[in-house]
């Protein structure tokens, strides 16, 4: 299936900001995350489509999701 | 020498130093603001009448060695609400005035003439001189001509043409460590300084310190809070991105206030983003990290060049830039620099004026985008106090008058600030609910409700939002008292050494033995007080409210609309 994948602040750093990727059906968003290398204990928010998610969330084909390291401002 | 309370009355040019009273004694910032203004001014007042007060007060900790602790609280009775307000900025001035003896400043009464004047403040009192060669230029020349006379190494306070004009959107700046500007923004009180005719204030604490009661205990608390705030995540992407990283994650969750308030995510989102922020600062040589107050260890701002590698702005943060940005569809980060600059120079907020700017783009003054004209009209229009420029300066309800416009995105006369009620419901709270008219940081929802600190509330449900807003609400009343810095918030919810370290800090700082609870009443005592001041003002639950629009507006792309029914807004005052 395809999945959009968006990285934010210093997760770009030597990846990218938007890639569409290839995965298995059924691939979890901690899996993503494994696969990019990404530690997940940095990970703070990820959201498909807008909404938040959990680590153990199934993707869908066509799936936007979104990664993001613990932030805060205001 | 114990603290007091310095008074200059300008009805009489008089100035006097004064115990502190008993009742008052606990108090500091914002709790110190809204105590006095609360016990001193006439609810009914005229805001820009003799009878309101302008009181500066930094927080309990401010002056100490405590990281973080340099906010400074500015209080009175609102031009722009009408509500009781508290103002808070970074800069230097809370240290320098708290290593005094100054507990609050009160600046009351004005003149019956229309002369101009400054004050200088050192442990010996005030000092109030006429004034006239800075009557009517921007900050930038205030700190310059200040430094000039041979004051660089004091605090400044100032007010630029917005608030000499009085104008309901004008602020107070106060000098950075490196001569730039932090601004308490909102409410409209750099117009109470105008009314005063006071254009400039000077802070000189000569070789005066805080005292402490416990310095080793107070010096081994800060160690643990300093430590909590840098071992915090959060901080790590506030030093390198500002608090400008929100700019993608909101529009990521649809929050994102878009073209007043139509949509919830901006198609620039990127462009002016953190991410590019950064890589633009460093390709133009800035500075990434910046504090705005010795003894910072956040550094959430920054020095952002322009194009040429010049200096262009500093503080350049998250909600102004969305203000000028996505609401009003502006994807230019350097039109956006140049309009923060030029109202930081005017002495004007950067959210009021913004949000006002968006009402006048849909009421045709100037096409969505259209990010130059927004700077001719701030420098030609607002700066100089043109019929045009006074409806801008008189902020987002004043224009949706003058131009017909029935999207007016505030509460209490006050813009709302970058994140959609309907989207992120638990700021729909806080906006409603705060007794100084829609602020995010009165009660900062946003936390729990996206970035996932302090647990987890889903944005778009009602659940436990009033819960949530009114929990934060008492913690920022409480911690706007201490002149700690809003960010610590982050590592206090998730990191159960760092409030305890504060308080520990307080204790040794005044020999005192607060617990959690007390400071939690401290929290609610203010709001309560606050209140109060409401509504012997005139106000009831019916100001409680949201713009009808969110109700019958739905915004893409969760298509939600603001649903809490008035009993369920008002269930946030059962404490």
């Amino acid at each position: 299936m395809k999945i959009t994948v968006r990285l934010f602040a210093f997760f770009r750093e030597g990846r990218f900001i938007e890639e569409m990727k290839e995965y298995p059906d059924e691939t979890t968003v901690a899996e993503v995350i494994d696969d990019l290398k990404i530690d997940i204990n940095a990970v703070g928010v990820t959201m498909i489509s807008s909404r938040h998610c959990n680590f153990d969330t199934k993707l869908k084909d066509g799936d936007q999701l979104g990664i993001f390291p613990m932030i805060g401002g205001g | 020498m114990s603290d007091k309370i310095f008074r200059v009355n300008m009805s009489t040019l008089t100035t006097s130093i004064e115990e502190v009273p008993a009742d008052w004694a606990g108090h500091g910032g914002r709790g110190l603001t809204s105590t006095i203004v609360a016990a001193e001014v006439p609810p009914t007042c005229h805001p820009l009448g003799p009878n309101n007060k302008l009181v500066i007060a930094p927080g309990l900790l401010s002056g100490t060695p405590a990281a973080n602790s340099g906010r400074m609280s500015f209080g009175a009775k609102s031009p722009l609400t009408g509500t009781i307000k508290e103002s808070n900025s970074g800069g230097t001035a809370a240290q320098l005035l708290a290593r005094c003896g100054c507990k609050a400043l009160i600046l009351e009464g004005q003149p019956t003439d229309d002369k101009w004047y400054s004050l200088a403040l050192s442990p010996e009192g005030v000092t109030i001189t006429a004034e006239t060669e800075l009557i009517g230029k921007g900050n930038f020349d205030v700190v310059a001509t200040v430094a000039a006379r041979g004051a660089d190494k004091l605090g400044v306070i100032t007010i630029g043409s917005a608030g000499e004009m009085k104008m309901a959107a004008a602020n107070i700046s106060v000098k950075d460590p490196d001569g730039h500007l932090r601004s308490a923004g909102r409410g409209g009180l750099g117009a109470v300084m105008g009314s005063k005719q006071v254009k400039f204030i000077t802070i000189d604490p000569k070789d005066r310190k805080v005292s402490i009661a416990d310095p080793e205990k107070f010096k081994a608390a800060n160690k643990v809070f300093a430590k909590a705030l840098v071992d915090n995540p959060i901080s790590q992407g506030l030093g390198q991105y500002g608090t400008n990283v929100l700019v993608n994650i909101i529009n990521e969750s649809g929050g994102l206030p878009t073209r007043n308030f139509t949509a919830g995510q901006f198609a620039g989102h990127d462009k002016i983003s953190g991410e590019t922020m950064y890589d633009k600062i460093m390709e133009r040589g800035g500075k990434p990290k910046h504090g705005c107050h010795p003894g910072c260890v956040i550094q959430c701002s920054q020095i952002y060049n322009d194009i040429n590698k010049g200096y262009k702005t500093s503080g350049f943060e998250y909600e102004s830039i969305w203000a000028m940005g996505a609401d009003c569809c502006v994807d230019d980060l350097d039109h956006i620099a140049e309009a923060d600059s030029l109202m930081d120079d005017i002495g004007i907020d950067t959210i009021e004026t913004s949000v006002a700017m968006g009402v006048a783009m849909e009421g045709g003054l100037l096409p969505f985008g259209d990010g130059a004209g927004i700077c001719r009209i701030l420098k030609d229009e607002v700066g100089k106090g043109t019929g045009l420029g006074r409806i801008i300066g008189g902020g987002a309800g004043a224009v949706g008058k003058a131009f017909g416009v029935s999207r007016v995105p505030v509460v209490k006369n006050q813009a709302i600030p970058a994140y959609d009620p309907r989207s992120i419901k638990g700021m729909g709270i806080t906006y409603a609910t705060s007794t100084m008219g829609a602020d995010h940081t009165m009660g900062y929802s946003v936390a729990t409700n996206i970035l996932k600190v302090g647990g987890s509330v889903d944005p778009l449900s009602k659940e436990g939002q009033v819960e949530l807003s009114r929990n934060l609400q008492i913690a920022t009343a409480a911690i706007d008292s201490t002149g700690m810095c809003l960010f610590i918030a982050f590592a206090a919810l998730d990191d159960t050494t760092c409030l305890p370290a504060l308080i520990d800090m307080l204790n040794a700082r005044f020999g005192i033995a607060l617990t959690g609870d007390d400071v939690v009443n401290l929290g609610k005592h203010i709001l309560k007080t606050e209140k109060a001041f409401n509504e012997a003002a005139g106000f009831t639950k019916a100001d409680d409210r949201l713009p009808e629009f969110f109700e019958y507006e739905p915004l893409p792309p969760h298509n939600v609309v603001w649903d809490f029914a008035g009993e369920e807004i008002d269930s946030f005052w059962n404490f």
